[in-house]
């Protein structure tokens, strides 16, 4: 079973004025993150680029209207996201739990749909093989 | 609910209280059945008291408390482990290549697949130990009760105790045989899950996971290992076909058909690093990381007449110099004729007509036949088709081929 968890931090993407990045907060992440690999559970692990470097489109008959970033509208923002690959949704929570993540943080987990959830409509019908 | 809890961080815990355990006591026998304990105790009292913050913890006190108590009350135990104390690392073994730090998981999984024991009974100890399966879990995958694994594990324990199997890391000059065993149990599995051996289902989806987890495993505590790394490859990119392999009645679908909109991008990226690191580390590619390069040719072919037939040839080539087998050299005969003309197939098939591994084996004749067909010969290449038909126990090639051997060859209505 493959779970993705989605980091939405409490403090997104501090502004200028904020100091340096917690050099122990990203070490003790990297470890997290060495642990998921450790473990071989870890398919995927990303961080994103802050919204204001961004877009988003919204859709209407058809057409997308796109805006830059800054979203004020957007109350919560996923900062990264894992992808694990774990054996029940139980492993995924234990997982999650052991994130050192920081006061406020929120990480919202959500199974991910295998391929073989949807049947093929279309496959060639070729006869069995190897 | 808190049962499966436990169970979750047992499959998380598992190998590091047992190998942390065997090391202490130099006893894995008594490392797993300290560990079963706790489980149990784990499954009786978390219901009732929840589940402690940090679970891992917990399971390995209670575990070493009951291992304790079992040495204090056995006599022979405890002079056994009056003399343990030292290292895992044998005198003269090299350190760099281990990650020590995880050095007990890594002993682990060389106990385990210890040749001395017979290659089911390492499947189920490497399961169980290493995989943090229960017996349950292990019995419902191999379709089989769960008091016969239960046997299995017993067995196998005695059989390491009677031959008096060290808990340490192999020395560098048994190295490459003992993880050649390591490897080939983790296969094993894989195929286990891979390939229809029992019973209705085609695949069991989760023993390939198990088994990609433990080469991943293996591949973060042997990284200077070119062949982990091949095997987790070959696991990761045949892994990412799983989506395309059946189709809608349940039957397999052959690879150079298979709808490719349905392989998984994730897994075959994954794979392709895997193989890179193989071949970035010196030497030359083993048998594991050969197969991962074949078998990368189709993952990065878009199309299926895209492929690198010569590529693919040449890799066989190489592959059989490893492992002379009459089944490479088949294969072998498959992609040479894809990639320099039907002819050239068949004389590798040709000259392969008369091995005795191959008499009954309904490939051969079905592979001879697709060469036929290619060149005109229909006639010829029926009668392989019905030849090979006969040769084969499957229902549903025996049926596709009998369609071929009528068929084929005849002008289309």
């Amino acid at each position: 079973m493959r779970f993705m968890m989605m980091m939405i931090p409490k403090m997104v993407y501090p502004g200028p004025e904020a100091g340096p990045p917690d050099a122990e907060a990203m070490e003790s992440m990297g470890r997290y993150n060495d642990q998921l690999r450790k473990a071989g559970v870890l398919l995927a692990v990303d961080g994103l680029h802050a919204p204001a470097k961004g877009v988003r489109a919204t859709f209407r008959g058809g057409k997308a209207t796109v805006m830059d970033g800054p979203f004020s509208e957007a109350k919560e923002v996923v900062g990264g996201y894992w992808m694990i690959q774990v054996a029940s949704k139980e492993e995924a929570v234990e997982w999650v739990k052991r994130c050192p993540a920081m006061d406020g943080d929120v990480i919202e987990l959500r199974q991910v749909f295998e391929m073989s959830d949807f049947p093929s409509e279309n496959q060639k019908s070729a006869g069995p093989g190897r | 609910m808190s049962h499966r809890v436990a169970e979750a961080v047992w499959r998380m815990e598992s190998a590091k209280i047992v190998g942390g355990i065997a090391r202490r006591f130099g006893d894995v026998g008594l490392a797993e059945e300290a560990a079963q304990d706790a489980l149990v105790t784990a499954l009786e009292t978390w219901p009732v008291s929840g589940v402690p913050d940090n679970p891992g913890a917990w399971l390995m006190t209670v575990a070493q408390r009951v291992a304790l108590d079992r040495v204090r009350r056995d006599k022979v135990l405890a002079r056994k482990y009056d003399k343990i104390g030292r290292d895992l690392v044998p005198e003269g073994a090299v350190q760099e290549d281990w990650d020590l730090g995880n050095g007990d998981v890594l002993a682990l999984m060389f106990v385990a697949c210890h040749p001395v024991l017979s290659s089911e009974a390492r499947v189920t100890l490497t399961l169980r130990l290493v995989g943090g399966l229960t017996v349950e879990q292990i019995a419902r995958a191999f379709l089989v009760p769960a008091a016969t694994i239960a046997q299995r594990i017993l067995r196998a324990k005695r059989v390491l105790a009677a031959a008096k199997v060290p808990f340490e890391l192999p020395i560098p000059e048994e190295l490459t045989d003992r993880l050649s065993s390591v490897l080939e149990v983790i296969y094993l599995i894989f195929n286990e899950g891979y390939s229809a051996t029992a019973g209705d289902d085609l695949m069991r989806p989760e023993l390939c996971e198990d088994a990609s987890r433990l080469g991943r495993v293996l591949a973060g505590l042997a990284p200077s290992q070119s062949e982990v790394h091949g095997l987790v490859a070959l696991m990761e990119l045949q892994s990412s076909r799983t989506a395309a392999r059946t189709g809608q009645g349940g039957e397999l679908v052959p690879l150079l058909v298979q709808d490719r909109s349905r392989w998984d991008p994730l897994l075959i990226g994954r794979g392709l690093a895997a193989l890179d690191a193989a071949e970035k580390l010196p030497g030359p590619l083993g048998p594991y990381g050969l197969q991962a390069a074949i078998t990368a040719c189709h993952a990065r072919a878009p199309t299926a007449d895209d492929t690198d037939w010569e590529r693919i040839a040449a890799l066989y080539e190489a592959l059989v110099q490893l492992q002379p087998s009459p089944i490479v050299e088949l294969n072998r005969a498959v992609a040479v004729g894809k990639a320099y003309g039907a002819e050239a197939g068949l004389e590798i098939i040709d000259a392969l007509a008369s091995d005795p591994v191959l008499a009954n084996y309904h490939l051969l004749p079905s592979v001879r036949g697709d060469l036929l067909v290619e060149l005109g010969r229909h006639e010829e290449a029926r009668r392989e088709f019905k030849k090979a038909a006969a040769l084969t126990r499957n229902r549903q090639e025996r049926d596709f081929l009998m369609a071929r051997s009528r068929n084929e060859g005849s002008s289309p209505g």
